[in-house]
């Protein structure tokens, strides 16, 4: 059995309830950040943990916090980012909903190390259901001075609020995601300045996801060198995987990096095999994102080894023949799947998505998704195929935000590991499947 | 913009909740209570925002309507014309596409005699597709108002909807209370 530091106790009953989740040893890493800890060896030890920023990009969490401006005189920020919205994904979902102060005290730690006064937890507006739960936790919390002024006896103060979305995917980009906090359209802003300078009100601001905050106790009860003895090069610590699609056993699981992605998909312990005892054809493994693997490629890396769970194993190869860790959506393809149908869902969904702002989006997105319908519907041609990697090519790259690359990449590789089939599409007018 | 829209008014039970979100938010920052309070507005709206409303919330938040406005047309949450008392939508993405969407979408079609998009002529059902709910694992999924209903069958969407009709259900209530 793996490690489990984010869903150890998410079973047990009653856990949303402040004295269960302090019953279970709760709140205690807080008491030792505060007592034993100044800010800035907090952020330390979360450096030395090695722990990645789990929304999707991967960067170094205690280097995020290292880049705050502390010579401002304007207050700082934490912000969390709960606007999971990546095709795939879904395991935020369930920390806020069975593990509510778990997020909490990671809010409270985050805040602490980076000297912020209020923070917030902006959430997708479709989970109000899961707002509620993290409301009345957020309102235990300030009973038991956990929150408030003076926490648990020491000059630390916080307030922390919840902040509903209103359906824009875009939003779990940070900066559309501080707009949106400020009440405006979820339009990305340019970078530089990044959040951390310029940020919440053009306050400094950290934005971190859900499962990055909730990582956090256990490092400060555990220490960030028993952190980093999990894992497999600089994929340090466990990583939730939201596994979906034509298995046996969807649901989320909490990883040891470095897992061999043969083991997720079969054994029992995950995924629990294909089903119906159906052939694997294709995963998307860290989001719609990111792009799709035949079966052989996600199973071992062109040069023959085994594909692990990893930053690094699933990127082996580049864009060739790899893929990318995202934010763990992982998205489980059998025989019977029809590429082209799935892509055309994916497309669509960057379509609906796209802010509109950047015209290489806007259209692309748009044109990406009225090509694949043609070729889905048996309209399509073989040129079509070319025109839309050539549109993919376009749009990468040449956005503000990384949404332009997320609705280029799935396309690119699609075509890439499985054009037969679009020819397939195009040769016999119709959809094969 | 309508000129025969009468002014909406929240009772003060209302009025109280959104002077506690405009707390969250620093001084002079109110704007960011923005889609909190549209949420609310739409619940007390038949779950669509008027202009009138729009007008009326903006008034509230000591914004120009035009900010709300521009808001409230950019986030597929909210609802610019009038809809059913109970809103079913569909999550039609990927994950829930590889687990039947189609045919979810197409059950409930058939049963309430209208398409994706179009309202019943009683008022008593919208049928909406919409993209990913975050609850892929548990596909096929749609949402009613606060609520998921998830791993649908044509069973199980017979039994809600029989639930539904029996019980007037309304989906858009104030999400806060």
């Amino acid at each position: 059995m793996a490690t489990q530091i984010l869903l150890k106790n998410i079973d047990v009953p009653g856990l949303t309830d402040i004295h269960v989740y302090k019953g279970l040893g709760g709140y205690s890493a807080l008491e030792k950040a505060l007592k034993n800890f100044t800010p800035d060896q907090v952020t330390e030890e979360v450096k030395k943990s090695g722990l990645r920023g789990r929304g999707g990009a991967g960067f170094p969490t205690g280097m995020k916090w290292g880049f705050i401006d502390k010579q401002s005189e304007k207050p700082r920020y934490l912000v969390c980012n709960y606007d999971e919205s990546e095709p795939g994904t879904f395991k935020d979902r369930y920390i806020g909903e069975l593990n509510p102060h778990q997020l909490i005290e990671g809010m409270i730690i985050g805040s602490y190390a980076l000297g912020a006064k209020s923070a917030y937890i902006y959430i997708r507006g479709e989970l109000f259901y899961v707002i509620k739960i993290i409301e009345k936790a957020i309102q235990e919390a300030y009973k038991n001075g956990l929150l408030g002024n003076n926490i648990l006896g020491s000059d630390y103060s916080l307030d922390l609020y919840c902040h509903p979305g209103a359906g824009a995917y875009i939003c779990g980009e940070e900066t559309a995601l501080l707009e949106s906090l400020e009440g405006k359209r979820g339009n990305p802003r340019i970078k530089p300045p990044f959040p951390a300078i310029v940020g919440l009100y053009d306050c400094p601001t950290v934005v971190n996801n859900v499962e990055t905050i909730a990582a956090l106790p256990w490092i400060i009860t555990n220490g960030s060198a028993a952190y980093s003895a999990i894992g497999i090069g600089n994929s340090k610590g466990t990583k939730l995987i939201s596994a979906c699609g034509h298995i046996n056993k969807p649901g989320i699981y909490e990883i040891e990096l470095g897992l061999p992605v043969e083991e997720f998909i079969y054994s029992d312990e995950y995924c629990g095999g294909i089903i119906n005892g159906n052939k694997l054809k294709a995963v998307v493994a860290g989001g719609s994102s990111v792009p799709i693997l035949p079966a052989e490629l996600i199973l071992k890396t062109a040069a023959g080894e085994p594909r692990l769970m990893s930053y690094e194993s699933l990127a082996e190869g580049g864009f060739k023949t790899g893929t990318m860790m995202g934010s763990g959506g992982f998205i489980v393809m059998d025989h019977t799947t029809c590429i082209v149908k799935n892509l055309l869902t994916f497309a669509r969904f960057y379509r609906h998505e796209s802010c509109g702002q950047c015209s290489p989006c806007r259209e692309g997105t748009s044109w990406m998704e009225k090509i694949l319908m043609r070729i889905e519907g048996g309209q399509g041609t073989m040129k079509d195929i070319d025109l839309l990697v050539n549109i993919a090519k376009h749009v990468e790259g040449n956005t503000i935000c990384p949404l332009g690359d997320a609705a280029a990449w799935p396309v690119a590789s699609a075509i890439l590991h499985f054009r037969e089939e679009f020819e397939e599409h195009v040769k016999l007018q119709k959809c094969p499947f | 913009m309508q000129e025969n829209n009468k002014v909406p008014e929240f009772n003060s039970e209302t009025l109280d909740l959104i002077a506690q979100l405009i707390k969250r938010y620093p001084e002079g920052r109110q704007k960011s209570a923005l889609l909190p309070v549209l949420h609310i507005a739409q619940a007390e709206n038949q779950g669509w925002l008027s202009p009138g409303m729009m007008d009326y919330v903006a008034l509230l938040l000591h914004i120009e309507p035009i900010e709300v406005y521009e808001v409230a047309s950019f986030y597929s949450m909210y609802n610019l014309k009038p809809v059913g008392n109970c809103v079913i939508e569909v999550c039609q993405t990927g994950p829930c596409w590889l687990k039947g969407a189609e045919n979810i979408v197409a059950h409930f079609e058939s049963r309430l005699g209208i398409k994706s998009g179009e309202t019943t002529a009683d008022g008593k059902f919208t049928l909406k597709t919409v993209e990913c709910l975050a609850a892929c694992g548990t596909a096929p999924v749609i949402q009613v108002g606060t609520e998921y209903h998830e791993n649908l069958t044509p069973e199980k969407i017979d039994q809600l909807l029989d639930q539904w009709n029996a019980e007037n259900k309304i989906s858009h209530t104030n999400p806060y209370l």
